[in-house]
């Protein structure tokens, strides 16, 4: 029985740990129902992330209504005089030129909420650190050697990895990366917020409808209630010969 | 009015018949409990799965280049796209959250004993047929979990000795998962599997009605019988379980609707997160798990180290349910008045079957690939060892009649 409870105890963590790998994910607490933050977070998504990052399951149109938008800041969203309003946000750059300068092509984001969540996205993007191993002079916790630079970085300043040692049954010395450390705390702070609308975004663009539903469904429920009230009355009047 | 209803009468006599055959003049028990809800409720369910199926037939491509964004296309562009899409995910875990307990209410009451052996198999049958449907539904979004589960599960068919690589080569039309294989799970979805389905609940319920229902006493209701012929203890389908199962309908909706409105993706169990990937045929997910309703059975396939013992183990798993009638020697039916030694076996077995169902969520690894085996032993022995303990110890009286 010792042996059992231990061994869940030892295979619980990998449970959390199996979708990133790395440290548990921080809770990333965005609204849906808010519209400036909504709209802030399209605005900084065509800044920093349409660039490479398509939205092809997602129409100009539909963000626009959805947010509603004015005509200039339609315009605004549009920016590529190439593309009409009812066509898809994809991106200007070339699948395979992406493929050859960050060694695998962007993915598309359309859906990338409902895949890694919004927690994950958030931790992922307040979580680059200095690496000068790599070709980007970038890392991140939650995306071990990632391929993306860390594009946001003039909003967030640098953040330098925190280690510790430890040494481990056998003896050996590891490094083991304790925290993130950032070099201006309070523009860290500014950042975090201004992550929180972009996954606050995303998360509209992986489901548009999700706030109809959310808004539907207790209408339906509701209407199953009083359904169920009056079905029972029914029953009971019918079943009254029954003995 | 009268003169309209004769007028049909006098030429399709059939209708009139069918309807007194089935409903009107079908006589059931009086004493149906709360499990009784999940046979009428099963058959909501399909009609919610034929009905919102065809509205997605209307816009979904089986095309392995375009299946993914046409279901993305149903959920922002379609008119109440992302309903219609969630009613049929939702239903189709809905399916086997509701058969699953309809057959357990079998388990229960003995409704598999004579007369009512061939209800059971062409229940089995059913069953078998919704896994089908269900296993090949669930490549149509083309993401990388239906992607990888196909493969997997497809692969467990190369097992098989002499003939398992060209039936793997045969099932899938290609050498891998491809855009044949999405085609023609496409047709079996649509087309095959749902016309064997409907002629099979029409079979499963007239052969019920033949011999009539079990009730939870396990009484047979037709052995007493008043001067017209008309059981005591039975009443009338329509209108009594009509309004009682109108009832069952309204409280399965608000569950229903809850789910589909407030939990559509049910923690990543009813749609996995992964499969909101687009199918890759170059990467392969850490972890491949099926959806919750074959987790059981993925378990059991995982719990035998033998790659062609785990097949027929899990074959074995779903097969044995139809030798349940023969195996089960005791003198009363239900559980009311089993002896101790079956309801304990009984709860072993529901006991271990939910424990593999959570197992096979989980990785094979340590601890957990034991307590698989175990279950796995549980699970096979309530079966086998039933011709023997079923017949152990003293069974309560059965009643001449119904209780309410």
């Amino acid at each position: 029985m010792k042996r059992i409870i231990l061994a869940l105890t030892l295979l619980l963590p990998t449970l959390g740990f199996a979708a990133g790998g790395g440290a548990p994910v921080q809770k990333a607490y965005n609204d849906i129902r808010n519209t400036a933050s909504l709209q802030n977070g399209a605005k900084l998504y065509m800044n920093y992330c349409a660039g490479c990052h398509s939205l092809n399951f997602m129409r100009y149109q539909r963000v626009a209504d959805d947010l509603g938008l004015t005509k200039e800041q339609t315009q605004m969203l549009i920016f590529d005089p190439n593309k009409k309003i009812g066509d898809m946000m994809g991106t200007a750059m070339q699948k395979e030129d992406a493929a050859a300068w960050f060694g695998k092509a962007p993915p598309d984001l359309s859906v990338i909420s409902r895949s890694r969540g919004t927690d994950w996205l958030y931790s992922y993007m307040i979580s680059f650190y200095q690496d000068d191993s790599r070709p980007t002079g970038m890392n991140n916790l939650y995306f071990a050697d990632v391929g993306m630079p860390h594009v946001m970085w003039d909003q967030q300043g640098m953040q330098k990895a925190v280690y510790h040692t430890e040494v481990d049954d056998e003896g050996h010395e590891h490094q083991v990366l304790s925290h993130l450390e950032p070099e201006d705390p309070a523009k860290n702070e500014a950042y975090k917020a201004q992550v929180l609308d972009l996954v606050n975004f995303l998360e509209y663009v992986g489901e548009p409808g999700q706030v109809q539903r959310l808004d539907l469904g207790w209408k339906v429920i509701l209407f199953f209630f009083i359904m169920s009230i009056l079905a029972f009355w029914m029953k009971k009047e019918f079943w009254r010969d029954v003995h | 009015m009268k003169a309209v209803l004769n007028w049909f009468d006098s030429r399709f006599p059939s209708a009139g018949k069918l309807y007194q055959d089935h409903l009107a003049g079908y006589y059931a028990p009086k004493n149906f409990n709360f499990w009784y809800y999940f046979g009428s409720l099963a058959l909501l369910v399909l009609v919610i799965q034929i009905v919102s199926g065809i509205f997605l037939t209307m816009n979904y491509k089986p095309d392995a280049e375009t299946a993914f964004a046409s279901v993305e296309y149903i959920m922002r562009d379609v008119n109440w796209g992302w309903l219609i899409r969630y009613m049929h995910s939702t239903g189709a875990s809905f399916f086997f959250i509701v058969v699953y307990l309809h057959m357990f209410r079998g388990l229960l009451y003995g409704s598999y004993r004579a007369p009512r052996e061939l209800v059971w198999i062409l229940g089995m049958l059913i069953y078998f047929a919704l896994m089908a449907e269900a296993f090949m539904g669930y490549l149509l979004p083309w993401g990388q979990m239906s992607y990888w589960g196909a493969q997997v599960i497809i692969s467990l068919f190369g097992a098989i000795p002499y003939i398992g690589d060209d039936l793997t080569l045969w099932i899938r039309g290609d050498f891998v998962v491809s855009d044949a294989t999405l085609n023609r799970f496409f047709a079996l979805h649509v087309i095959a599997v749902p016309i064997a389905l409907l002629g099979l609940v029409v079979i499963h319920i007239f052969a019920l009605h033949d011999v009539g229902s079990n009730n939870p006493d396990g009484v047979e209701i037709k052995k007493n019988k008043d001067e017209n012929g008309i059981p005591k203890d039975g009443i009338r389908f329509h209108p009594y379980y009509t309004v009682k199962d109108i009832f069952g309908v309204m409280v399965f909706g608000m569950v229903f609707a809850w789910v589909m409105f407030y939990a559509p993706e049910m923690y990543g169990y009813f749609l996995e997160y992964n499969n909101f990937i687009p199918a890759d045929p170059l990467t392969t997910p850490e972890h491949i798990a099926p959806v919750w309703y074959f987790t059981p059975y993925y378990a059991i396939l995982r719990a035998v180290p033998d790659k062609l013992g785990g097949v027929i183990a899990m074959g074995g798993a779903v097969g044995i349910f139809f030798l349940l009638p023969w195996l089960d020697r005791s003198p009363v039916k239900s559980i009311r008045y089993k002896a101790l030694p079956f309801k304990i076996a009984l709860f072993l077995f529901t006991v271990s079957f939910i424990t593999l169902g959570v197992l096979g969520v989980l990785p094979a690894e340590g601890t957990y690939v034991l307590m698989a085996r175990i279950c796995s032993v549980i699970y096979f022995g309530f079966f086998l060892l039933m011709p023997i303990y079923s017949t152990w110890g003293t069974p309560k009286e059965v009643p001449e009649r119904v209780t309410m």
